[in-house]
């Protein structure tokens, strides 16, 4: 098992390495789909250059990084390259790992016998199981989005690292690990702070403590893991305070990411919405699209709370599709977990559509920004236009897998042969 | 005093400057005598120390035209020192703005916070002043400013004759506009009253530059007069005036090409910008210049020799914008120092405004294929719809070299509230501003002050 992913690896390296050396590396970098505002290498030199001429990184409009990474970068500026494949690498490496994890708990779950006698071809077999781990690795390291973003030198793909940690560690059941490796994501990028419910849900679900409001040991070992979570977010925050000596970060980084004052177009819903609004009317909006990305989370943790790992895996996708300066990166960080619900396949209804609206997008996403930027023979309407369809793509893909999901847990524990009260097979219908 | 000076590409310089001088202490007393009302009870109240307003039209071509008498960036300039009393610098500066916008007709209320900079090294006082905190400054351009008949009429009432009487009557806007460069300016600073300098006065300087090209007969011959170019004669001094002079610039290396009518009462020579210059000089307060025809039509007829080469001034600078699209692009700014075996150190000052996001790790000095660090760098980065981004320098230039400086930026995307009105029009940069270091900046006051147009009272 170990050999195939070695190779997997080395054909990454080679591809990342190959493309850092081509002249494709300045265009990639270049591209508004790989790097936002928020983590575009230019802006990582750019502040670095601020720092030398001793001016705050901060004091401009240009620099959203966190504090934590200017250090990173500061020692690490002339092996950037390595910086990012070694990140893109190991958040692969515990991607593997995790969706090795995963299929322990179905082997349990058979054993226990509690699934309907007839849903055998419901069932993973091993052979198929066993490869899937390595799926995920590939799909991970070869996605065209992940090396473009790895290309680009996009500190997303940091982010994705420090994400891709934090759900192995989870998936492991350390909560001391997945706690600080969760304070890491949050102070990162801000979004991930929604992904403690489904955190919260699997690691209680490990310990086997029923999720009861009235139950005493939920709430015991919901205090722990969120002191945990809050005493690690304080330690990094005030780390950052010491290394810079001010708050200014606060504003420049979480203050940028809420009120997304910077227009430049990326594939997600923000940029033209708040380029077109009145602007008595921009406070209101800012605060409805910031809420999309946070509302979700109570309804799916009672609908999901047995699957946590699924939760996760939807929460992620959310937060990819609602952030305000989302990039490809940040897809490919849930696509990554697709072989990992492989079994869905049979029931997910328009895939075929959706994969080829999302191809066809991310081809023409440079299409018409040329046209555009460059050939001026287009207008903004015409890229909002192609980032809509995209994220529609996005958005019915992961209702799709999420609607499989639920009917395949249905089907699971109520036999695949329905029949109604006459006798007819019956049909399912999701309400 | 009226300097008229050929230039070399065959167009002639002509150079307004009036002088009004105010020897009160500003706030105490209410009495303006011929110091403009309007602009003394702005002094006083506003706090300013100093205030300079240029108004312009037209670019001053420097490589075929020379070193301009006055310099002034396309559209308007306006850069102030305040008192260090003022409190809110920044609230004296928006309210001192729109009161000049109202007293110029001119956009001027349009400078505020995304616009005006905070130099720290690139102004000096130009009049008295004890301390330079850089904190009492603000610098603000607007390149869209179109400059008109409408802000020159309020610029011709501040004079004590107004466009009655003087050299005044020259200002007939229908010909200053019809020209190929204008630039009108507004200069106030503090200057001693008398040699020993205990009392301190107020000197209120307005120039105005205009250049007319379409004097050029054919062969080199050039054949023009006062009343050529504005359409107008003098009849007399304005009786106001204390000092009243037109002086010609008649310095050519051949003396039988130029030919001035009438005579001159006199003439001057002097050294300006290290050449040497001859004046020809008419009083008009002497009786005798309008004994004869009861105006003054000062006639010039020079044959200009066809092989001249054209001397190209020690300092000059060029500036362009590449890269093609609307997303990223590069700000090239190429100085020439053409001076033999001199170096210069100078300041440069850029302003860029913030929907052009400056990249400083960009940037690049290369002099001779080497880079050149600056010796002095500050930067302020801008601060989206807040405030410009702000660079200066300070550049050696070695002797007979070409320093190209570039720095990318990025287009942010506006909101539609953003955009300028006459979309056709694009976005304007800001000119760069470049001064000498102070060392020079002494020796070329000293230049100055023997010229005739800054003769220091």
């Amino acid at each position: 098992m170990a050999a195939p992913l070695v190779l997997a690896l080395v054909a990454a390296v080679t591809v990342r390495a190959a493309l850092f050396r081509s002249s494709l590396a300045a265009f990639i970098s270049e591209r508004v789909e790989v790097a936002s505002p928020l983590n575009a290498w230019q802006r990582v030199v750019e502040g670095l250059a601020l720092l030398d001429l001793g001016v705050s990184p901060y004091s401009g409009a240009v620099f959203h990084e966190t504090p934590l990474m200017i250090y990173l970068f500061h020692f690490l500026i002339e092996y950037a390259e390595l910086v990012f494949m070694v990140s893109g690498l190991a958040s692969s490496d515990s991607l593997w790992s995790f969706s090795l994890v995963q299929f322990k708990k179905q082997k349990l779950l058979i054993e226990l016998d509690k699934y309907a006698s007839d849903v055998a071809e419901l069932i993973r077999t091993p052979m198929e199981m066993h490869y899937i781990p390595l799926k995920v690795a590939l799909c991970y390291l070869l996605n065209p989005y992940t090396v473009m973003s790895c290309v680009a030198k996009s500190t997303c793909s940091i982010n994705n690292t420090v994400i891709a940690f934090f759900v192995l560690a989870t998936i492991k059941g350390s909560a001391f690990l997945s706690a600080i490796f969760l304070a890491l994501a949050t102070y990162q990028s801000l979004y991930p702070v929604t992904l403690f419910a489904p955190a919260l849900l699997y690691l209680l679900q490990r310990q086997f403590i029923p999720v009861k409001l009235k139950s005493k040991s939920f709430w015991l070992y919901t205090m722990q893991y969120a002191a945990l979570y809050l005493c690690s977010l304080v330690v990094i925050i005030c780390l950052s305070f010491f290394l810079l000596n001010s708050w200014d970060f606060i504003p420049a980084v979480y203050g940028f990411i809420l009120s997304v004052p910077d227009l430049t177009p990326n594939i997600g819903l923000f940029w033209y919405f708040f380029a077109e609004m009145f602007e008595h009317f921009s406070l209101f909006f800012v605060c409805v699209f910031q809420i999309n990305v946070f509302f979700y989370t109570v309804p799916l943790a009672v609908k999901l709370k047995e699957h946590p790992m699924f939760f996760m895996f939807v929460q992620l996708a959310i937060i990819s599709i609602f952030k305000s300066y989302p990039t490809v990166g940040d897809v490919a960080l849930y696509m990554a977990f697709l072989p990992v619900w492989s079994h869905l396949y049979r029931f997910l209804q328009n895939i075929f559509i959706l994969s080829c609206v999302i191809v066809f997008c991310s081809l023409l996403f440079p299409v018409l920004w040329h046209l555009w930027i460059y050939a001026g023979s287009a207008n903004s309407n015409f890229y909002y236009a192609i980032t809509l369809a995209f994220n529609v793509g996005q958005i019915l893909l992961i209702s799709d897998y999420f609607y499989a999901f639920l009917r395949r847990e249905y089907y699971l524990t109520h036999g695949l042969y329905l029949q109604r009260q006459d006798g007819t097979e019956a049909m399912l219908v999701l309400k | 005093e009226l300097l008229l000076s050929p230039l070399p590409a065959g167009g002639i310089a002509a150079t307004f400057q009036f002088r009004t001088r105010w020897d009160a202490a500003p706030g105490r007393v209410s009495h303006y005598r011929l110091f403009p009302k309007a602009l003394g009870q702005l002094v006083a109240a506003r706090g300013v120390r100093e205030l300079h307003l240029a108004l312009t039209q037209g670019f001053w071509r420097t490589r075929i035209w020379g070193q301009p008498p006055l310099q002034a960036p396309a559209g308007a300039e306006l850069w102030v020192w305040f008192q260090d009393t003022v409190a809110d610098v920044d609230k004296a500066w928006k309210e001192l703005s729109n009161i000049l916008s109202g007293i110029f007709c001119a956009s001027l209320n349009f400078i505020d916070s995304t616009n005006s900079v905070t130099p720290t090294a690139s102004f000096k006082p130009l009049g008295l002043a004890n301390g330079t905190d850089h904190r009492l400054l603000r610098y603000a351009v607007l390149p869209r400013e179109v400059v008109c008949t409408e802000n020159l009429t309020p610029w011709k009432k501040l004079l004590p004759c107004g466009s009655k009487a003087g050299l005044a009557v020259l200002l007939k806007a229908e010909r200053l506009f019809h020209s190929s460069y204008h630039s009108q300016a507004v200069h106030i600073r503090p200057i001693c009253r008398d040699a020993s300098c205990q009392a301190v006065s107020w000197e209120l300087r307005q120039t105005l530059t205009v250049v007319f090209e379409n004097f050029s007969g054919t062969q080199g011959k050039k054949d023009w007069s006062l009343f050529k170019m504005f359409s107008r004669t003098i009849t007399e001094a304005c009786p106001l005036a204390s000092q009243s002079k037109i002086y010609v610039d008649t310095s050519v290396k051949d003396k039988e090409l130029v030919e001035v009518t009438p005579s001159p009462t006199s003439l001057h020579e002097a050294i300006v910008q290290g050449e040497k210059r001859t004046y020809a000089v008419y009083d008009l307060l002497s009786p005798s210049l309008f004994n004869t025809s009861r105006s003054l039509n000062v006639q010039l007829k020079m044959t200009w020799p066809q092989d001249m080469e054209l001397s190209t001034p020690v300092l000059h600078a060029h500036r362009y914008v590449s890269g093609y699209g609307l997303q990223t692009g590069k700000i090239s700014t190429l100085i020439y120092n053409t001076h033999p075996y001199r170096a210069f150190p100078v300041i440069l000052l850029e302003t860029v405004p913030w929907y052009l996001r400056l990249y400083v790790h960009t940037l690049t000095i290369i002099t001779k294929g080497k880079e050149n660090k600056p010796s002095y760098i500050h930067y302020q980065p801008a601060q989206d719809r807040r405030r410009p981004h702000l660079l200066e320098m300070l550049i050696q230039l070695p002797a007979n070299s070409v320093t190209k400086i570039t720095i990318q930026f990025e287009r942010a995307l506006l909101k539609w509230t953003e955009y300028p009105p006459d979309p056709n029009h694009g976005f304007y940069f800001l000119p760069p501003s470049g001064a000498l270091v102070p060392s020079v900046i002494a020796m070329k006051e000293l230049d100055m002050e023997q010229s005739p147009l800054f003769t220091s009272l």
